[in-house]
């Protein structure tokens, strides 16, 4: 593993409670009063000039709402959020719809540069192969500041651009589209989203088309006290091939920031989807002070034939992660795949997993998820594997590792299997373990220290998964792991 | 999300309340287990019955199956408890064993085999009698036992049933083979069975509950205590008659360097929930859980266990496979719990399904809670039919196509029957999957 002594030396040089990107941007922004109400609703449809059925649905999403209670089910702990000690919008003063980069916050574009996201296409095009180029999609509290390589993706026929752009531009497409896979009313936070949703990333793919660039969104959270409310919609049509990434960082502050962003993908015949996470956000200080809330709702629909969707998640920050990516099989022989990395230190808390859903005749999934437990946090695995009576032939196969380092942490699994076909075949199998003293032993035999041996075996032990990532995020979450797990041997 | 159940509204939550009303003095016991019936019965006034909103209920919704509850059964005479014994089904037939009768709740020393073990030095008496001397300690459970729902039922309506004491060092010469009869008539029975085994002592207890009628409603608790260095295996068959609602909870405690092993066949009854809870409360104990399930016709089955590790040193072995027929409903529910501190715990939990039909459904949660970081626990859950290429072997090998489906469930099962050890228990064992696979074919 090539990254490893590089980990080693990246690991000693910061503290162990010291976020990498827990930097504030001073930068003047426009806000809406704090608070939720109907106004606050308005102001933030008016502000993006949506149409007024948007206003609508979210006005009913808002009411619908205020009838529903929070869930208790996760394993989670928090005192309870005050929904109106939050503002609901917030962005950056210079934002209304700059024309090219030049016209963009010169203190936006030295934040995404310290994040080391490049958002110049020039600067991307001068130093790196065309092969491996991404195109950006930067969102900073609650707008999307820039979208790159938007020209040559039209190009290609893909459109890639913010929600609220794509909300003014292709109101058809997304009215068709949006809250097909998460209903307005699915989840308490799903509706909460659907009430505020700020900005977000959609993305279209036509018939046919295989995407010629990976397609990310980077997300960063910057204000005190503001919710960031992202919606994602990304559909390939008949055919078509997506890879999508979405990165994310915030501030370290003390109080706790709430994240609840919805994440739709819709599959058509033959098309595959592909969305990998790297998610970093403030996981709070050694103290378990501050972090970010994360709940979040993310759903694809494999509405096609032989269509696929996979999921990718390699998850080291926030406080509280609450997130359970999942895949709808409708289409005959359509496959869902979730790999996940779930990390935890300090009082880091997470509840994820995944949903299987089996409806299509031999559809099939795959679920590989590998929890790393350290200092005083909580790891759950929480997944469904259903198949449907006409869900015949369904397979799934769910390999669940978790690994224990320290003895005040916990490591959860709390699978549901439910089969009404005969036919389908479920395998589940899940292990818990520390790393044994055998290993350890093997490798300080071989001369390499404490550390080392731990990054080794860790690194070996999330490999399944991390062969899954884009070749440019496998290096950054294999470092981002390790960092993660800084402190918590020896 | 947990939302507020109704409470006490629908017809057989009231038929409980007046129940309880109507029998709470006539009820055995002292002043402590009047209150702990009390508590029990103000936590069902909150709750109800469970539904499908309460979690460890999910799969098995008592409240929508129970549409009403029939009277507790009174105690009957000696003469038709044992013409009602007559009538049904002797699981283990001539195999020598000490026998204890409890027929529609009710202990019949008279037709038991208590001078016999007297003599072996095994004292057993009427729970009724047992509740009025040291009541609040036979009461008692666990932890992880008393928040639910049917442990709190029976807490709350135990009218009788038997303590089993073995003393120290005691070792039997043969089982003793508890019967658990359920006469004809439609009734409600809530009996409890304590089979404290003291520091030392072996012993084989067999459990067989059958009979019963359309309605009726039995929530039966056996309650484990093995002490330190004691073995003891139960084996639990439940092959009550096709119209009844059971609920069978075991609860088991070890001390240290203690072996359990617990043993059920869930074959009978229309809606079935078959409970235990297992906790370690010494090192270096062991306990072994099978399970042998075989459902079809509209059954409903349900197998929920917790084994709680709070203490280090300690393994758990969980194996269960069920077979769901036509029309049949199975479940699995198992949660390994480690806590904190309690290292070089070793839990390994294996639940396997088969299913034999295209409306069979089968639901499995194994579930892994773990708060200490030295441990092994591992669990595995399958689910599927009977594999296409093992039949084409068997037929191109001459074997008609029923009696190798037959073959193919009988080896399912197997692997389950030949970790139960004791011939006795394997021979009636076999014997009713073989009667099960007869009558299906």
């Amino acid at each position: 593993m090539p990254a490893v002594q590089e980990t080693i030396d990246r690991v000693r040089s910061i503290d162990v409670d010291q976020y990498k990107y827990g930097f504030i941007t001073d930068i003047e922004s426009d806000k809406a009063p704090k608070g939720l109400n109907e106004d606050i609703i308005r102001f933030i449809s008016a502000k993006k000039g949506e149409p007024e059925w948007m206003l609508e649905w979210r006005l009913e999403a808002y009411r619908r709402w205020l009838t529903m209670t929070e869930p208790t089910w996760a394993r989670v702990e928090y005192p309870k959020i005050d929904f109106n000690d939050i503002y609901y919008y917030s962005a950056p003063k210079s934002a209304p719809g700059p024309k090219s980069l030049d016209e963009v916050d010169p203190e936006l574009l030295a934040t995404y540069e310290k994040l080391g996201i490049p958002l110049r296409e020039q600067e991307i095009l001068a130093g790196v192969e065309p092969k491996n180029r991404v195109a950006v999609d930067a969102v900073f509290d609650s707008v999307s500041v820039v979208t790159t390589f938007k020209e040559e993706l039209k190009k290609a026929g893909v459109i890639f651009c913010s929600i609220s752009e794509a909300l003014r531009e292709h109101p058809e497409l997304v009215r068709k589209y949006l809250g097909s896979v998460v209903p307005v009313t699915d989840n308490y936070y799903a509706t909460l989203n659907s009430a505020v949703f700020t900005d977000g990333s959609f993305v279209y793919v036509p018939e046919g088309v295989r995407c010629p660039m990976e397609l990310s969104t980077y997300f960063r959270i910057n204000e005190k006290n503001t919710g960031q409310f992202e919606r994602t919609l990304i559909i390939a049509e008949k055919g078509a091939y997506v890879s999508y990434l979405e990165g994310c960082t915030a501030p370290q502050r003390d109080e706790n920031q709430l994240h609840a962003a919805v994440v739709e993908l819709v599959a058509l015949d033959d098309a595959e989807i592909k969305y990998s996470t790297v998610q970093n956000w403030f996981p709070g200080d050694k103290e378990g002070k501050g972090g970010i809330y994360n709940f979040v709702t993310k759903r694809g629909d494999c509405r096609g034939k032989n269509s696929k969707i996979s999921w990718t998640q390699v998850e080291t920050g926030s406080a509280i992660t609450w997130k359970y990516p999942s895949c709808i099989l409708r289409g005959d022989n359509s496959r869902g795949e979730f790999y996940s990395i779930a990390v935890s230190n300090g009082y880091q808390q997470i509840d994820s997993g995944t949903k299987m859903i089996h409806l299509g005749k031999n559809t099939s999934s795959r679920i590989i998820s590998k929890g790393i437990s350290a200092g005083k946090s909580q790891n759950t695995y929480r997944g469904l594997v259903s198949a449907h009576r006409k869900a015949s032939n369904a397979r799934n196969f769910t390999q669940c590792d978790s690994l224990l380092i320290g003895q005040d942490c916990g490591a959860h699994t709390v699978p549901y299997i439910e089969s009404k076909n005969a036919t389908a075949v479920f395998e589940h199998e899940a292990t818990t373990s520390k790393i044994s003293d055998d290993q350890m032993f093997y490798c300080q035999q071989r001369g390499l220290s404490d550390e080392e041996a731990v990054a080794l075996i860790v690194n070996g032990f999330v490999k399944d998964v991390i062969q899954q990532l884009p070749m440019e995020f496998a290096v950054e979450a294999q470092k981002l792991i390790s960092i993660s797990l800084e402190g918590s041997v020896g | 999300m947990t939302i507020e159940p109704r409470t006490l509204d629908t017809r057989a939550e009231t038929d409980l309340a007046e129940a309880y009303y109507r029998d709470r003095d006539a009820l055995p016991g002292d002043a402590a287990v009047a209150e702990i019936r009390k508590s029990a019965f103000d936590a069902f006034r909150k709750s109800g019955l469970p539904h499908r909103r309460v979690e460890e209920w999910k799969y098995s919704d008592l409240r929508a199956r129970l549409k009403s509850v029939p009277a507790f059964a009174a105690r009957s005479s000696d003469d038709d408890a044992k013409a009602a014994v007559a009538a049904l089904d002797n699981v283990y037939g001539s195999a020598e064993r000490y026998r204890l009768l409890i027929v529609d709740g009710h202990f019949h020393a008279g037709l038991s085999d208590v001078a016999a073990l007297a003599e072996a030095g095994v004292s057993v008496r009427p729970l009724a009698e047992a509740l009025a001397e040291e009541g609040e300690s036979l009461m008692q459970l666990p932890e992880i036992a008393t928040g639910d729902a049917a442990t709190g039922l029976n807490a709350i309506f135990c009218a009788d049933g038997l303590v089993l004491s073995l003393p120290e060092g005691a070792s039997l010469d043969k089982p003793v083979e508890i019967v658990h009869a359920l006469s004809a008539n439609a009734a409600s029975t809530s009996e409890r069975v304590i089979v404290a085994a003291a520091k030392g002592a072996k012993a084989t207890v067999l459990e067989t509950f059958v009979g019963g009628a359309e309605g009726s409603f039995s929530n039966t608790l056996t309650d484990i205590r093995a002490a330190d260095a004691a073995e003891v295996t139960v084996a639990r068959l439940q092959a009550e008659a096709a119209g009844t609602t059971h609920i069978g909870t075991a609860v088991v405690t070890l001390g240290a360097e203690t072996q359990v092993k617990l043993i059920g066949a869930g074959i009978g009854s229309g809606f079935a929930r078959h409970q235990s809870f297992v906790a370690f409360t010494g090192e270096g104990s062991r306990a072994d859980l099978l399970g042998i399930t075989m459902v079809r016709a509209g059954q409903h089955v349900d197998q929920t266990l917790v084994v709680d590790h709070a203490v280090p040193h300690c393994d758990s072995r969980e194996l269960f496979k069920t077979v769901v027929g036509e029309g049949a409903k199975g479940i699995f529910q198992g949660k390994i719990i480690v806590r904190p501190h309690a290292q070089k715990t070793d839990g390994q939990m294996m639940t396997q399904s088969l299913l034999l039909s295209d409306d069979a459904e089968m639901s499995l949660k194994p579930e892994l809670e773990i708060f200490a970081d030295d441990v092994q626990c591992a669990h595995g859950a399958t689910s599927g039919q009977i594999d296409e290429d093992l039949l084409f072997y068997l037929r191109s090998r001459g074997i008609p196509e029923a009696d190798a489906r037959t073959l193919l469930v009988l080896a399912f099962l197997s692997e389950a029957v030949e970790e139960i050890g004791e011939e006795i228990i394997v021979e009636a064992f076999e014997e009713r999957i073989r009667a099960w696979l007869d009558a299906g074919a």
